[in-house]
């Protein structure tokens, strides 16, 4: 076999020949090691937890700290650059009505979360479980689905949330529930295609002639499979939510005002962005960087849980190139 | 089985060949000091089980090794010149009316989206600068050579449109089409049905006797070898442990490997009765013992063996074994 | 399930039909298996025999439920597993078990040796009810097939295609099945391995009293286990007899050129006369006509291609051919 069709082989054949050189020692070590440990032998995803971390807690115990600060309005103070001049509060700078940027970004970053996480959330376990069973019985289930992916999908889900929301109210729910739709149909896919696949695999063939359930099939044997892939897709998606809920909040119809959130900062913050570039930037560079945190952890994950993988984690520091570089461990014949 | 010419040099000569490759448990010695000789109308085999590194010896040999392996010693002699120190340009002459390879995987190594004669038209308008005209009919000459019933009409044919066997006769086809001096098989019948795998390898002797050509056939199947071969080298973890003619090595194995592989076959032994087998497994590269790496499989295993790696040495004219008890009777058998 | 037999499966004309996407020909009918007979006796290894695409791994399938036949019936212990539902059909699943083909495949990669060979009991929940019991029960299995108990926690990726496969016979055996279908169980292994494999297989056949459907491509691997052999080709049987008979005594033309077409191991110099077949297995798509070997067979003639060959009812060396190779062993 030679080095290229392995790739093409995919992760589970490569990662096959990889362990199967392993010595004993370093394996039961790999199989014990604890979560934390293998976090913390991974800088960039230790960096990347910390600071999600830091926004969860800047977002929930820092609003305690900032009393009223975010709404507290100082007209002498308009647009101060950032800088440490005007005390602590003042360290990101303030907005036209001379508002703290840094207490309106924990303010608004809670407000993100709120919508963000729980949308992702349901579009996640929705479209995945959904897409799961799709792909294991496959036929007219599997055709049905992939209808209603299509129909959701072929609607631009910005007509569809303005649509939506016009009718309703504009409130958070609402706008969960819009996003999550709007987004089942990408985790429908993806499930469904990786089940497809697995459902043809031996070890499934295998759990069948045990008569196991096709339910019970699906938690054991395909979605762990599964799910990191789909948590991948899901930190992506998750700063699309975030945009998405920021072009609503714009169109007037997402977070009303005086309500929040990083998107709706940056949309107000835009007709300032020649004279108070601040104002905008900061909450975009928050959406980024929670975004980059989350898709960086998410791919420490998909390696942490798999146990043909994990060996790459559980490698000595200096040791280990980047998780890409050509490594061939065993022969490959 | 006759050899027509041996009386003059080899086609091929290899020794000392050494490859290592990068894995994960830093470099391995696949291939190590490899050494054989094949001469014109000769067939050798190359024989032993997965991961010994035999198809590891035939890419380093014909230039297709993996990037992650490199040749680190040794040299391969084609009538004479090392083409280990050719340039690239240089070998590539060479591949094709000198040294050619046929590869296990007929599916693969055809190019899918391109017909099966402007395939094999290629080596004639590369290196004989033949017109499209006359390399066409040259390819056509070829199927009609190697057993391909109606070749004009499926020079037009896609190679997905060929049986497994039909698309073998294809790639050897193709290898032969320069007339090479040295023909390697990688496993040519491992993908193929027993009744195809006999064709298969009758026209392997009929064009090696018709082309005096050298072949080097890499196998697991010992009776593939029995069958199909004159000369043999059987190897185990990298190194050639055994080698001479087939029918002495077979008749009388002088290493405990090969004896311990023809007990093995089942063909011989009845119904009930048990298989002789070589217990445990070979070593992984990176943990290959000091001294003999066959000790710990090994039933005649001495102190000896722990500390000294026993060399290839002569036990009788033409035949070489690397055991420190090559020349003392199993005391089991 | 009230007379006693000897037979653990019977099998009566199964067929099997697959619907696959128009060849050019507008063929969409892929007969994979036609009107197969077979019996299983209790203790007993039947090997099936045959080249890709004769039906061995469909008939495989077909034994385990995992297909359901479009014909024919198939009767297990007098009972059609096909009819039963709920816990009935639980209860039947106990009792056939597989043991797969390719060792990397038929384990979960996320799923530790101790996991995988207690997997089927989370859906039998009653077979070994105590988790104490499992986990003791699991060491005792991996003894049972040659592995240690530190091998309890690892993952299939950390062992040798062997010790999976070791794996996987563990798992079958985990419910104390009364057959186990065997679909090339060493193909995929080293030949220094095969054989440990093989001797494993044998001795928990004495010691279990289990069944065996052994499917092999491989001729000198069936020889060996098996003790009567059934001959596929192109989803028809077309001999079945003792492993001794047909082995030395081959009576349908493509047996006989199936043994004289493996390679031998025999150095001691003459070749032997060997029947080398014309052409390759015809597309399942496209069937020819009336004995199905008939294109490759330097013994047909016109009867071939026009009446479908029978085999000899009740006679125990049978082979469906119209002009059978001497000499005949009657039966």
């Amino acid at each position: 076999m030679t080095v290229s069709e392995q790739k093409k082989g995919g992760d589970s054949m490569t990662a096959t020949l990889d362990t199967a050189a392993q010595p004993e020692d370093a394996r039961s070590q790999a199989g014990r090691t604890r979560w934390w440990t293998l976090l913390l032998r991974d800088r960039v995803a230790t960096a990347a937890a910390v600071v999600l971390l830091l926004v969860v807690l800047a977002t929930t115990l820092g609003q305690l700290l900032i009393g009223d600060l975010d709404t507290k309005q100082n007209l002498r103070a308009t647009n101060t650059p950032p800088g440490f001049g005007h005390g602590w509060e003042f360290v990101l700078g303030s907005d036209a009505l001379g508002r703290s940027v840094l207490a309106r970004l924990m303010v608004a970053g809670g407000t993100s979360l709120s919508v963000a996480v729980p949308a992702v959330l349901i579009s996640l376990i929705v479209g995945g479980a959904w897409g799961m069973w799709a792909g294991y019985h496959r036929g007219w289930r599997e055709n049905v689905s992939m209808r209603v992916a299509d129909i959701i999908l072929s609607f631009p889900s910005l007509l569809l949330a303005v649509v939506v929301l016009y009718i309703f109210s504009p409130s958070a729910a609402n706008i969960v529930a819009v996003l999550a739709i709007a987004r089942i149909p990408v985790y429908l896919r993806t499930a469904r295609a990786e089940s497809a696949e697995l459902r043809g695999r031996l070890f499934v063939d295998a759990a069948r002639t045990f008569g196991t359930r096709s339910g019970a099939v699906i938690v054991r044997h395909i979605a762990p499979v599964v799910a990191p892939t789909l948590l991948t897709v899901a930190t992506v998606d998750f700063c699309f939510v975030m945009l998405a809920e920021s072009s609503l909040s714009f169109l007037g119809i997402g977070i009303q005002p005086p309500d929040v959130s990083w998107g709706l900062m940056v949309a107000q913050g835009r007709q300032y962005l020649q004279t108070a570039w601040w104002t905008a930037v900061f909450p975009g560079l928050a959406i980024v960087i929670t975004t980059v945190s989350a898709t960086l952890l998410a791919s420490w994950f998909r390696l942490a849980t798999d146990p043909a993988q994990r060996w790459r984690l559980a490698l000595p520091r200096g040791r280990r190139g980047r998780r890409s570089a050509p490594v061939l461990p065993e022969v490959t014949q | 089985m006759s050899s027509p010419s041996s009386s003059n040099a080899p086609a091929l000569e290899v020794d000392g060949l050494s490859v290592e490759l990068r894995t994960r448990h830093g470099e391995v010695r696949a291939v190590d000091g490899v050494g054989f000789a094949v001469r014109s109308g000769e067939t050798l085999a190359l024989l032993g089980e997965s991961g010994c590194g035999k198809s590891m010896t035939a890419q380093a040999i014909v230039g297709l090794l993996d990037p992650v392996a490199s040749v680190t010693g040794g040299s391969v002699r084609l009538a004479g010149t090392d083409v280990l120190a050719l340039d690239r340009a240089g070998r590539r002459k060479l591949a094709g009316p000198k040294l050619s390879i046929v590869f296990q995987d007929a599916l693969t190594a055809l190019n899918p989206v391109q017909t099966v004669g402007a395939q094999l038209a290629e080596p004639f308008r590369i290196h004989r600068k033949m017109s499209r005209k006359d390399a066409l009919a040259k390819a056509a000459e070829l199927m009609e050579r190697v057993g391909i019933p109606d070749p004009k009409a499926r020079l037009s044919a896609y190679p997905h449109q060929f049986s497994g066997g039909m698309r073998q006769r294809l790639l050897i086809a193709m290898a032969v089409a320069l007339d090479p001096d040295v023909l390697l098989a990688d496993e040519p019948t491992t993908a193929l049905d027993v009744t195809v795998q006999a064709q298969i390898m009758e026209l392997l002797r009929e064009l090696r006797t018709e082309r005096d050509m050298a072949v080097v056939l890499i196998t697991h199947d010992l009776a593939v070898v029995a069958e199909h071969a004159d000369h043999v080298a059987v190897m185990y973890a990298g190194r050639v442990v055994e080698t001479g003619p087939v029918q002495d090595v077979f008749a009388d194995p002088r290493h405990p490997y090969t004896r311990g592989l023809l007990a093995s076959v089942p063909a011989k032994v009845g119904r009930g009765e048990e298989l002789r087998s070589i217990k445990g497994g070979p070593p992984e590269l990176h943990a290959i013992p000091a001294g003999c790496a066959f000790q710990a499989r090994c039933p005649m295993v001495a102190d000896v063996c722990r500390t000294d790696h026993p060399g290839l040495a002569e036990t009788a004219p033409g035949r070489a074994a690397a055991c420190h008890f090559a020349t003392k009777e199993p005391a089991h058998v | 399930m009230s007379e006693p037999t000897t037979n653990v499966i019977e099998a009566r004309g199964l067929a099997k039909t697959f619907h696959v996407p128009k060849n050019k020909d507008g063929k969409d009918r892929l007969r994979a298996l036609d009107g197969i007979d077979l019996t299983l006796g209790r203790g007993e290894t039947l090997g099936l025999v045959g080249e890709s695409g004769c039906g061995k791994s469909t008939l495989a399938r077909l034994l385990l439920m995992l297909e359901r036949p479009d014909e024919g019936t198939l009767r297990f212990d007098g009972v059609d597993p096909f009819t039963l539902k709920g816990k009935e059909l639980l209860a039947w699943r106990r009792r056939v078990q597989m043991v797969f083909q390719d060792p990397f495949a038929s384990l979960n990669p996320r799923m530790t040796a101790a996991d995988i060979i207690a997997e089927p009991w989370r859906t039998h929940r009653d077979v070994v009810p105590s988790r104490q019991d499992r986990r003791k029960r699991v060491l005792e299995l991996l003894d049972l097939v040659g592995l240690r108990a530190g091998d309890a926690g690892r993952y299939p990726q950390e062992f040798s295609g062997g010790q999976r496969q070791r794996i996987g016979i563990a798992r079958a055996l985990a419910l104390d099945p009364e057959v186990i279908v065997c679909d090339e169980p060493v193909s995929a292994l080293d030949l220094s391995v095969q054989a440990q494999v093989l001797n494993l297989l044998d001795e928990l056949q004495r010691e279990l009293k289990v069944s065996y459907v052994f499917i092999s491509h491989d001729l000198s691997v069936v020889r060996h286990v098996a003790d009567r052999v059934a001959v596929m080709y192109l989803g028809r049987i077309v001999e079945t007899g003792t492993a001794e008979e047909v082995f030395e005594a081959p009576r349908h033309p493509y047996t006989a050129a199936l043994l004289s077409a493996a390679p031998e191991l025999d150095v001691s110099g003459a070749r032997r006369e060997r029947i080398l077949l014309e052409g390759e297995v015809p597309s399942p798509l496209d069937p020819p006509s009336g004995c199905r070997f008939r294109t490759r067979c330097w013994k047909a003639e016109d009867t071939c291609a026009t009446t479908v060959p029978e085999s000899q009812a009740g006679a125990a060396h049978q082979a469906a051919c119209h002009f059978p190779l001497e000499p005949a062993v009657s039966g």
